[in-house]
Order: structure tokens, then sequence, then C-alpha cells
């Protein structure tokens, strides 16, 4: 292998800088996505479990739509197609003077695409709970709203709180698909201090160990949470 | 959209065929050699020695932390400068989902082969089976079972992913269909034509999915 | 004061319940029985529309329970029910358990519904385990929370699901003690058992469920020493065989 090292090339500036701030934008992006999923996956992962059929039928379609596209083709429809969708003074807005267009359409389309796996495992969830658990909410009164308030949702969150945090992390991955659309994420950037500086392995490198800290660093945080918000009792519980 | 143009779609029907080849050989491969290389790993994580099991522990984590594209971009820099040659981006996108599918086929296999319970493993023991007898007939039957609708769901999960190469301008079915969108300034056709063809693909494989899963319980 | 008058119920193509009626009056406990699919759980989720019927009536003291438009909630949370596996909230501590369905159904103050909590709690003999979370308690421990659970809602009827048959054998006598208090003070109640000890003590009528039916409804000396169809009499004597 033929190949000149560099180490110091990623703290030589501007590499340093086009580092940190993609991973600043990888957060960005990742977490303001994962808002927009949690609070949409939420109500459509509630919306599977009510009694209405319509209702239902409406969320799983949700689901199976956004679940059985790749993300990259939502991200250029959401991107190219959506603006020419909309409403005329709406769409020349988004084209024209919507501020940081990239941004948003990537927090769009990774979150409304993130919220039908969110939805798959608050709805899983709250199925596992069993029927006369609810039943005996029922019983003493409360009404049907109540039990999803007071009993469903807070066990099922805290049941699925191992799941949400492996689909926290692969938004955080899939960030980087911002990448094509222009967004300057973390993935970005290293392949552009390859194209600058012709020191792939050292870039790729640094790419790989700032989403390597930033995994443990969500995992550790999330074993704290689930730690704490754990049902005694429940499988795994102290 | 008054003005959407079919005729776009229908002209470029062989070259977008072309394309969903690309795909279907990518996601095949890399299925078959990220299965393989999986098993592997998941063997070598529950009954290596312990060297092996860090080894495998570590490359499945490291796999599963960081992004495909991020995976993509390292080996089509990498493979060349490794063979000291050129290769075709195919090769190196093949490379680089084999061993990125291999982390999470690693952790279905191991997940599945844990799922056989332990009273299983006993009873194959008690009635005189070696192990190797034991995983042969009780442990690999029962696990592979419980693991094909995860394993399928993953396939389908790979497929999607494959529409990725096009950050590496290889020609599957989605940057082919980005090509014709862009040279013909059709962009709303040939993305929801897209979006249309990978829908019925992987809507028709969820459903056999939940068919079989259906099969299973009853 | 509980009448059930000629219900049907249908799973899909399955009748569970063919045209059921039954009168429970004031004070009075009865126990319903019968071989496992009979129908006779079902049958007591209906009492508070857990379980919709599919025609006939169901009053509890004037409310017509399968009435559209009957607010439920009000209703159920004046009927107890326990349940075959406790369904404490597991969330929950076993006095905030107690407190919920005051506070949130019957708006009772916090301070209040502690109060009325922990003189339940010491009345089925647990006020020490108020703290603990359900998973922490023994099943009659967490079955005697359950009934204590019911009873913070002042109900005027008590239904019970097979409220032994999850417990170890060990465990069975600590929660039909508390249940036969309750019956002593004159708490309406429909038990759904196959604890004949407890029908003998304490049931003034047992019902026999058969296949969806209610095939027979007799004064418990009567049906013990002289019941009427084949079916009770192979039931009883499989039952009281052990």
């Amino acid at each position: 292998m033929n190949y000149n090292w560099n180490w110091s090339v990623l703290f030589q500036e501007p590499y340093l800088g086009w580092l940190f701030s993609g991973l600043q934008w990888t957060l960005l992006v990742a977490i303001a996505a994962w808002v927009i999923a949690f609070v949409l996956g939420s109500a459509i992962g509630i919306l599977r479990t009510v009694p209405n059929r319509l209702v239902r039928t409406l969320a799983a379609a949700y689901v199976e739509l956004f679940r059985n596209i790749p993300l990259l083709v939502q991200l250029f429809i959401w991107y190219f197609v959506v603006p020419e969708l909309l409403p005329e003074e709406l769409g020349l807005w988004v084209k024209r003077d919507m501020p940081n267009p990239e941004y948003v359409t990537a927090v769009v389309a990774l979150g409304a695409y993130t919220a039908a796996r969110v939805a798959e495992q608050v709805r899983s969830g709250i199925q596992t709970i069993r029927k006369d658990l609810v039943n005996a909410g029922l019983a003493i009164g409360l009404t049907p709203l109540q039990t999803y308030l007071y009993i469903r949702l807070p066990i099922s969150y805290r049941i699925i709180v191992p799941p949400l945090t492996s689909e926290f992390l692969t938004i955080f991955k899939n960030s980087s698909l911002a990448l094509t659309i222009g967004v300057l994420e973390l993935t970005a950037q290293a392949r552009q201090i390859e194209n600058y500086t012709f020191q792939g392995f050292e870039a790729f490198t640094a790419a790989t160990v700032l989403y390597l800290v930033i995994t443990l660093l969500v995992v550790l945080l999330m074993r704290l949470i689930d730690q704490k918000t754990r049902i005694p009792g429940s499988v795994g519980a102290n | 959209m008054s003005d959407f143009d079919f005729q776009v779609i229908i002209e470029s029907l062989p070259f977008l065929f072309d394309g969903l080849l690309i795909s279907f050989q990518l996601t095949l491969l890399a299925l078959l050699a990220g299965l393989a290389w999986g098993t592997i790993l998941a063997v070598m994580r529950i009954w290596g020695p312990a060297p092996l099991r860090w080894f495998s522990a570590i490359y499945v984590n490291i796999f599963r932390s960081i992004p495909l594209i991020l995976v993509i971009f390292w080996f089509y820099f990498l493979v060349p400068l490794l063979i000291g040659r050129p290769v075709g981006n195919f090769t190196s996108a093949l490379i680089a989902f084999s061993l990125f599918e291999a982390a999470y086929y690693a952790e279905i296999m191991r997940a599945g082969l844990n799922s056989v319970s332990r009273g299983q493993v006993y009873a194959g023991l008690a009635i005189g089976l070696s192990p190797r007898q034991n995983l042969q007939y009780v442990i690999l039957p029962q696990a592979f079972r419980n693991m094909i609708p995860v394993l399928l769901t993953q396939a389908i999960i790979l497929f999607q992913d494959t529409s990725l190469v096009y950050v590496v301008a290889l020609s599957d079915f989605m940057t082919s269909a980005s090509t014709v969108a862009k040279v013909e300034g059709r962009l709303a056709e040939m993305y929801l034509f897209a979006a249309l063809v990978y829908f019925v693909i992987c809507f028709s494989g969820s459903m056999l999915v939940k068919h079989l899963q259906k099969k299973k319980v009853a | 004061m509980i009448k059930i008058d000629n219900i049907d119920k249908w799973y899909d193509d399955f009748h569970v319940l063919k045209s059921c009626s039954l009168e429970v009056e004031r004070g009075e406990v009865i126990v319903i029985c019968g071989p496992s699919g009979s129908g006779k759980s079902t049958l007591i989720k209906c009492v508070n529309a857990l379980e919709p019927v599919d025609s006939g009536r169901i009053v509890v003291e004037e409310t017509d329970v399968t009435a559209k438009g009957t607010k439920l909630p009000l209703v159920r949370a004046r009927i107890g029910m326990v349940f075959q596996h406790f369904e404490l909230f597991p969330h929950k501590t076993v006095i905030e358990n107690l407190m919920m369905g005051q506070i949130k159904v019957l708006n009772r103050s916090r301070d209040e519904a502690r109060r009325k909590a922990e003189s339940l709690l010491e009345r089925v003999g647990l006020s020490d385990q108020a703290d603990k979370y359900p998973s922490a308690l023994s099943g009659g421990q967490q079955q005697r929370v359950a009934i204590a659970r019911a009873l913070a809602m002042d109900p005027i009827a008590m239904c019970f699901d097979e409220p032994t048959s999850a417990l170890d054998p060990e465990m069975i006598s600590e929660v039909l003690d508390v249940m036969v208090e309750l019956a002593r003070e004159g708490m309406t109640m429909m038990v759904v058992t196959h604890e004949m000890g407890f029908a003998r003590k304490v049931a003034r009528r047992v019902v026999f469920m058969d296949q969806g039916e209610v095939k027979e409804v007799a004064a418990t000396e009567t049906f013990f020493n002289n019941p009427e169809t084949d079916r009770a009499k192979e039931f009883l004597s499989k039952i009281l065989a052990h």
C-alpha cells in the first residue's frame, strides 16, 4: 500500500473547523428530526391502537408508505417535488425565501421517515400491555383517554426506551443522507477533506471516531434513563 | 401537476430496468456475503475464545455505529488503495455493503441462536446428542426458523439501502432515475416513479414477512 | 340491583353468551362456576361493560349499562372489579394504585385519597407495603391490594373474576378471608371461582354456566346437594373430587 500518512492534517485549519462544523450540523439535523419523529411517531403509534377502524387504517398506511420507500428517494421528493405540489404562493416562498432550505428539508424528511419507525415501537409497546390491565383501569372508572394517559403510555414508554434509543442512533446515522442535498454534515466534511488533501484515511478515521464517540455517549445516557425509568420487577430491572 | 409527463417514464424504462437489475444484483450478492460473514461473526461471539469474541463484538459495534454512506466512502477510497489499482465502483460498493450488512446479520443470528431455550439445549444433550449434533439437529433449525422473518426484513432494508450508492454514482435504479430526472428536467415524474417502484417491491416483501410470521404463530 | 336480561354475545362466529339472564339482589353473594370456556368471565365483564354485549340489557341500579350514551366510567367506578392476574398498575406504588381512581375519577384530594387508601391497606393487612411496587409483593398480597383498590372507589357491588386461580395454594386463604369478611359486611358480590368451600360458606345462590348458557341458578345448598342438570353433576363430581 502506497500512502503518505499525515495525521496532522486533521488539526490544521480549515480542516479541523470543517470537522467540527460537520459534527455540529449532524447533531442539529439529528436532534431536530428526532423531535418531529418522536412527536409525530407517538401520535401515529397511538392512533394505530384506537378502536376506530378508519383511523387505525390511515395510521397504518402512513407507516407502510414511509417504511417502504428508501429514505434517499423520500429526501429527493421533499426537496425537488414537494415545493412544486404546494399551493403556488407557499411553493414560491419555500423555493425562494425559506431560510436554509437544505437543512429544513433534511429535518422534515428524516423526521417524517423516522416517525413511521417510532410509531411501530410505540404501537408495539402499547400492545404488549395485557388487556385486563387496561380493563383494571376502566373498572375503576377511568375513561379510555385516561387509560392512555395514566396506564398505557406511562408503561409503554418505559418499555420502549431501548428500542427508541436505537431509533435515535439510526436517525443520527441517517442524518448523513442530508449531504445528498448539500448539507455539509460530518460525512460530507470528511469527504471534502479527502477531496482537498487526498488524506482520505485520516479524514474518514476522524469522522468514524466522532460517530463512535457520540454513539457511545448516547448509549450511556440512555442506559441511565432506562435504569431511572424502568418499572420495578420488569425484565432486567434490579 | 397538470403537466405530468408519463412519456418520459415510458421512454426511459429500459434504462431504468438496467438500473433495477444492478440494485437487485447488489442486494443479492451483499445479502449472501453478509449472511455468511455475519454467521461466522455470531458463532465467534457466542462460542469463540476470548480474542475472537472481542474481535466480533468490536467489529459489530463499530459498523453499527457509523452511517452506511461513510462506509461506502471508506471502501470507495480504501479498496483501490489496498489492491493497488482502480476497481469499479460496483466492487467497492459490494464490499462496503457486505461488510456493513454482516454486522447487522451477526446480531440477528446471535439473537436467533440465543432464542432457543436452555431447556431445548438440555433436552438434546439428555437424549445423548453430541454438542455438535445438538447444534445441527436441535438448535440451528429452531434458531433459523425464528430468524427468517427478521432476516427477510433486513433484506428489504438492504434493498432500500442500495439506493445510497448514488453517492458514488453507481448506476443502480435510484441513480438511473436521478440521471433521467436531471437530463430531462423531469424531477417530479422520475422521483415519484422511483418511489412507486421501490414501494411496490418493498411492500410486497413486507407482506410476505407478515404472512410468514402468521404461519409461525399458527 | 343488577339485572342481566337476556344478553347475547359473539366473538366473530363464536357464540360466547347465549341468552343469559340473572338477577342479583342488594347484599347478595353469588358464585358463578362452570367449566373453562363456559363464558363466566365474559358474563361478569359485561356487567361493567368491559365487554360489550350484542343484544339484551344489563341494568345496574336504574342505570342501563348497555344503552348507548351511558357514561360508562361513572358506572364502572361504582362496581369494583378484581381480576385473575391482579392487574395492579406496575409503574405505581401500592398506595398510588389505591389513590389513582379516587383522584382521577372521584376528584378526591390527594390527602383524602391517601387517608382512604391507608385505612383500606390496614384493613387488608398490608399497611407496611404501601410504598412498595406491586412486583415486590407476593401474589396473595397483590390480590389483596387489588381488592383494596376496588374498595377505594366505594363500590355498590364487587365482581371477582377467578380471584384465586393464579395464586399458589398457600396464598389462597388470605385472599378468601378478605372476601368472606366483605360478604359478611353485606357487600353485593358476583364471584367467578372454583373455590367451592368459599361458595358454601358465603354464597346465597350458585350459578352454573356451560357453553355460554346459564344452565342452573340455585340456592347454594340445593346446588351442592341436588344439582338439576347432568352437566352440573359431572362438573361437581370432578371439582369436588380433589
